[in-house]
């Protein structure tokens, strides 16, 4: 398989009127061709921050990307985004094109004053200008069709408050479709929806993953919808990845305390109710800066001195199981 | 959306009355009633007029009537017969003299309108993009002189610094070899000439405001999640800002005209009164300086007639603009 | 149970002192950080105390006439002088000259005549606050030579005199002004808010209508109702009501909206609980829990009375002679002859549009200070 994009090193800062945060620190990982990378991981980890530096969407100022790469399809082209001008010709080519996003909260990502259609064709007429207007709309309609919208015609002309929070986010998945894109990042796209039509929209996104032959890059603090969902996991926790690897891998045989005490928390279906286990502690404010584990002052197996004082390093298990924790050196 | 404008119109009823209430207390309130004012006045012009005279005439004004009636005869006579009453100062009827000011003042406050947005909504939009920037510190201070300097003295100090610098009288409507000529060209231009001062001077009334609020409403829209996506689908910056979040802080805008229309028109009479433009503006102070207050009463009327047409129109702008609230006033 | 519902008004009193305590030592120091705005309290402070003192501050009365000496520029105050060295401040006599050229008169300083400028001399008489009475000045000079900061008038009348004098009417009507709106505001706004349903739909027409009106012809209208012939102190309170009656409705509009967002608020919904009437509620504890977004917009109100009362008097429909303002002092500048000529009768126009800055200042620090986030 092919690696698409390839993220080295990337750490960002916010700069604040109140202090730095360290939103980013080392972050690691790789997206291949046809996969999903599920990441994971509590409010504030970064998970936002992390694909949204991908698409070079970030408002720099306040954000700063400090150090390392994100290297789009290494392998053949290699751009490397992070060096891009943000607003340059080749830059805004890979936005939509060949990187879309479906957003957390389908009511505020769309305009209010434009119609859906207008907004769903927007980038298509953008970036394939040779089509014509009755090409446009049919590939408009038909996408919505896909997506399972009743009357897309009518649908078309009309604005985003007209509708409830499952059609918007599904006309958002229609859009993310215009361009035909080699990745399509999902953050968080059901948050802001009920649980029935939680899973309608999941379902519907897998089947379009395989359709389109693409790759996909799916956030979730949920670890049974990312465990269901991923090929391969990656677990984030203030700024950081913690745990990666094979989804398989890391929901039967999970390394880092964090990731574990995650796994306790999903309800199962054979458990009672009460079993239930939420993590313990707050997480740390943001501007924390940590010599030691950042998980450190919620960890249940800490060793003690060298987890406070000391980073763990990252180890990497031959079946390509990554981890950063002391009890795994 | 034509029923919804019937609607609306339909609403103003209730608020004409109020205006008419309003204007017919400025004609009361003095001491001493029109008649005895109207016969005074004769009197002082050489005119014997005879107590029988004096009474018929307050019968025929209808002054010996209770209040309610007076005020119905001179509603009346506005809604049924387009009569506006007589003015004593000028000797004319109050039509004329309206009709013939009228549309100077319109198109003064018109036009200012029209130049405090062309002013302000581009620096609002610069002075958020560049937050904090020189040019926006620049624009903010001229916007907070702009809201403290009476309009009269800022037309003063104009009028004085054009004398002094340019060695130009910005004064009257025409040069002085203009006043009496025949309409032509030149004489046109002189027109414009004279007029592009105070249109600027009384739209810079509103202007800081506006600037204040386009950069308060355009950072806002900034941070809204609707333009990270437009810039994900890769929009080049200049469209996606004009398509987008200035769209959305223009909206407000429209609806300030229910303020800035009011500021306007007392900046175009207090500028008319010292530049000297024949507008209503001096009439306005000459009519309510010799108590002449059918005239009076009658532009206060007229005027606020203005500003309540005007903010009509902007509401009726706003729903056709604004999909969401055009659904939720519509569909009630 | 009377005893219980006392107990918990009790408990939420308390916090209710704390939690505004807290706030407002919050406020303060927010608004501290908030350079610009602090020294424009300070310079607020300053113009509201010469007010006060005028009488003393000035060397004359507003209406003191030095007949030989009209339209005079400011007289320059010297502390050097080439033969003599440093010495306390003094003037120059003046002599007038024809100048050849324009006909006019004109005021040269003689250097033959030098005067020097006394502090806390005896000058005319007046009376502080109506109760004080005294003739003590900060500062004076002899009847012959007259000193005039700010240059005389066309009656010879010292403008820097009148200026702080007129600072008397023009800096409290914005004050009484304001307070009247916000009496007005506070009450439909208050009712409007607390009652909601159609007396709101009502109320909340009529303040919309109310602020769509053009202030300007309204205010003149009115005030040109007004007796020639009442007293100085008459005609300044019924200005200031007609001021207030035609602008009160902004101000009743933040009132409405703060009291829309508070009364859902848990100590309201206590009080009411507890049997508090409603009136009591509102001053009780709305009042408090707005008390910082009001003091933003009134602050932010004040400067349009002023300015109001500037351009009614500047047209002859406001303050009447002989009582001074600044809109009255400038009249004396209307036409463009007397500006090329006279120049300094525009220094009250800098004590205007510097006021309103003042106060545009200081609301704007007030604003950030009682609401970061907005
Ligand atoms: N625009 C911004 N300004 C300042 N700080 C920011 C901004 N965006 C993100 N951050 C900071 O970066 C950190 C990571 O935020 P991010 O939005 O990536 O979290 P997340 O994992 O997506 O959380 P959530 O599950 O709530 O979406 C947070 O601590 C946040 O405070
Ligand atoms: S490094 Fe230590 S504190 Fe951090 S997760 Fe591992 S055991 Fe816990
Ligand atoms: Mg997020």
């Amino acid at each position: 398989m092919q690696r698409i994009l390839e993220v080295k090193d990337l750490s960002i800062n916010f700069y604040l009127r109140e202090g730095v945060v360290h939103a980013l620190t080392d972050v690691n990982f790789e997206v291949f061709e046809n996969e999903t990378l599920g990441v994971i991981g509590e409010s504030g980890s970064g998970k936002s921050v992390t694909v949204q530096s991908i698409l070079g969407i970030l408002s720099q100022p306040p954000a700063k990307i400090v150090s390392g790469s994100i290297r789009f399809e290494p392998e053949s082209r290699n751009l490397e985004l992070n060096l891009l001008p943000t607003y340059g010709d080749t830059y805004r080519n890979v936005r939509w094109n060949d990187i879309s996003m479906i957003f957390q909260e389908p009511m505020s990502s769309f305009s209010p004053l434009h119609s859906i259609g207008d907004q769903i064709s927007e980038a298509l007429t953008l970036h394939r200008p040779e089509l014509s207007e009755t090409d446009v709309l049919s590939v408009c309609l038909g996408l919505l069709e896909k997506v399972g919208i009743p009357s897309p015609a009518m649908f078309f002309k009309r604005y985003p408050h007209e509708f409830s929070g499952g059609m918007r986010q599904r006309a958002m998945i229609a859009m993310a479709l215009v361009c035909n894109p080699k990745i399509l990042i999902a953050d968080e796209p059901t948050t802001a929806l009920d649980v029935t039509i939680e899973a309608q929209i999941l379902e519907l996104l897998e089947s379009i993953k395989s359709e389109f032959n693409m790759s996909m890059i799916y956030i979730s603090h949920d670890l049974a919808v990312i465990g269901e969902i991923s090929d391969r996991i990656l677990v984030m926790y203030l700024g950081r990845v913690v745990e990666s690897g094979v989804a398989d891998e890391v929901i039967d045989n999970p390394l880092h305390p964090y990731t574990r005490a995650l796994l306790k928390s999903i309800p199962k279906i054979d458990q009672p109710i009460e079993s239930l286990d939420p993590i313990e502690g707050s997480i740390p404010s943001p501007f924390e800066v940590h010599t030691g584990c950042p998980f450190y002052s919620r960890c249940t197996e800490r060793l003690g001195e060298i987890c406070l004082r000391q980073k763990p390093a990252h180890k990497t298990y031959n079946n390509g199981h990554k981890v950063s924790c002391h009890l795994h050196a | 959306m034509l029923t919804y404008t019937i609607k609306r119109l339909f609403q103003l009823i209730p608020i004409l009355f109020v205006i008419s209430v309003v204007a017919y207390a400025i004609i009361e309130l003095p001491p001493g009633d029109f008649a005895d004012f109207y016969i005074s006045s004769l009197r002082a012009t050489g005119v014997t007029v005879l107590e029988d005279e004096a009474l018929r005439i307050k019968e025929q004004y209808g002054f010996n009537a209770p209040v309610v009636e007076r005020y119905w005869r001179w509603l009346e006579n506005i809604i049924f017969h387009g009569n506006f009453g007589y003015s004593f100062e000028y000797q004319k009827p109050v039509n004329e003299i309206i009709a013939e000011k009228l549309p100077l003042s319109i198109g003064l406050t018109f036009g200012a309108l029209i130049i405090s947005w062309a002013l302000a909504i581009p620096i609002g939009i610069y002075s958020a993009i560049h937050q904090y920037s020189k040019f926006d510190y620049f624009f903010t201070f001229i916007g907070f002189l702009g809201l403290a300097t009476p309009p009269f003295l800022m037309a003063l100090i104009f009028a004085w610094l054009f004398l002094k610098f340019f060695d130009y009288s910005v004064l009257g409507l025409y040069s002085p070899e203009y006043v009496t000529a025949p309409w032509s060209f030149d004489k046109f231009i002189d027109l414009c000439k004279h007029l592009i001062l105070p249109v600027i001077l009384i739209g810079l009334q509103g202007t800081g405001t506006i600037i204040r609020v386009m950069r308060g409403n355009l950072l806002d829209e900034l941070k809204k999640p609707y333009v990270i996506t437009a810039k994900a689908k890769g929009l080049k910056f200049r469209d996606l800002l004009l398509k987008y979040p200035v769209r959305m802080a223009i909206n407000p805008i429209i609806s300030t005209i229910g303020w800035l229309l009011p500021a306007l028109i007392a900046g175009e009479i207090l500028i008319s009164i010292v530049l000297g433009i024949q507008t209503l503006g001096p009439v306005l102070l000459r009519s309510v300086l010799s108590q002449d207050m059918w005239l009076a009463a009658s532009i206060v009327m007229i005027l606020s007639l203005l500003t309540i047409i005007g903010s009509l129109i902007s509401d009726l702008l706003l729903v056709w603009l604004d999909p969401r609230i055009r659904f939720e006033r519509l569909s009630k | 149970m009377g005893s219980f519902s006392n107990s918990s008004s009790v408990i939420n009193e308390e916090d209710k002192n704390f939690y505004y305590a807290t706030q407002w030592s919050l406020i303060r120091s927010r608004f501290r950080q908030h350079r610009l705005a602090s020294i424009s309290l300070i310079f607020l402070g300053l113009l509201y105390l010469f007010a006060i003192f005028s009488d003393f501050l000035v060397p004359y009365s507003s209406t003191q006439r030095f007949s030989k000496y009209n339209f005079s520029a400011p007289t320059s105050i010297y502390i050097y002088d080439s033969e003599a060295g440093f010495s306390s401040p003094f003037v120059y006599g003046q002599k007038k000259i024809l100048d050849k050229k324009t006909f006019s008169w004109k005021y040269e300083p003689d250097l033959t005549k030098k005067v020097y400028i006394q502090f806390f001399t005896e000058g005319e008489e007046y009376s502080l606050f109506g109760i004080f009475k005294s003739n003590i000045h900060l500062f004076g000079i002899d009847e012959e030579t007259p000193v005039f900061l700010f240059g005389s008038d066309r009656l010879g009348r010292d403008v820097f005199s009148r200026t702080i004098h007129g600072s008397q009417i023009s800096l409290s009507i914005g004050l009484v002004g304001v307070s009247l709106s916000f009496l007005i505001g506070i009450l439909l706004g208050g009712v409007s808010g607390y009652y909601g349903g159609y007396i709101d739909d009502l109320i909340q027409r009529f303040i919309d209508f109310m602020i769509s009106l053009p202030t300007i012809p309204l205010w003149m209208a009115f005030s040109a109702v007004l007796p020639r012939d009442w007293s100085s102190l008459k005609t300044y309170f019924a200005i200031t009501i007609i001021l207030s009656i035609i602008s009160w409705g902004p101000l009743a509009r933040v009132t409405r909206g703060k009291i829309l967002a508070l009364r859902e608020e848990d100590y309201t919904l206590a009080a009411r609980a507890a049997g508090a009437s409603t009136p009591r509620i509102i001053v009780k504890h709305l009042l408090p829990g707005f008390s910082s977004h009001l003091i933003v917009s009134i602050t932010l109100s004040i400067p349009g009375m002023i300015l109001a009362e500037t351009a009614l008097s500047f047209l002859g429909l406001g303050i009447q002679p002989p009582a001074v303002s600044w809109g009255t002092l400038l009249q004396d500048s209307q036409d463009l002859m007397a500006i090329t000529n006279q120049p300094w009768l525009l220094i009250p126009a800098i004590f205007v549009i510097g006021t309103v800055l003042l106060f545009n200042f200081v609301g704007d620090g007030l604003r950030d200070a009682a609401d970061p986030y907005s």
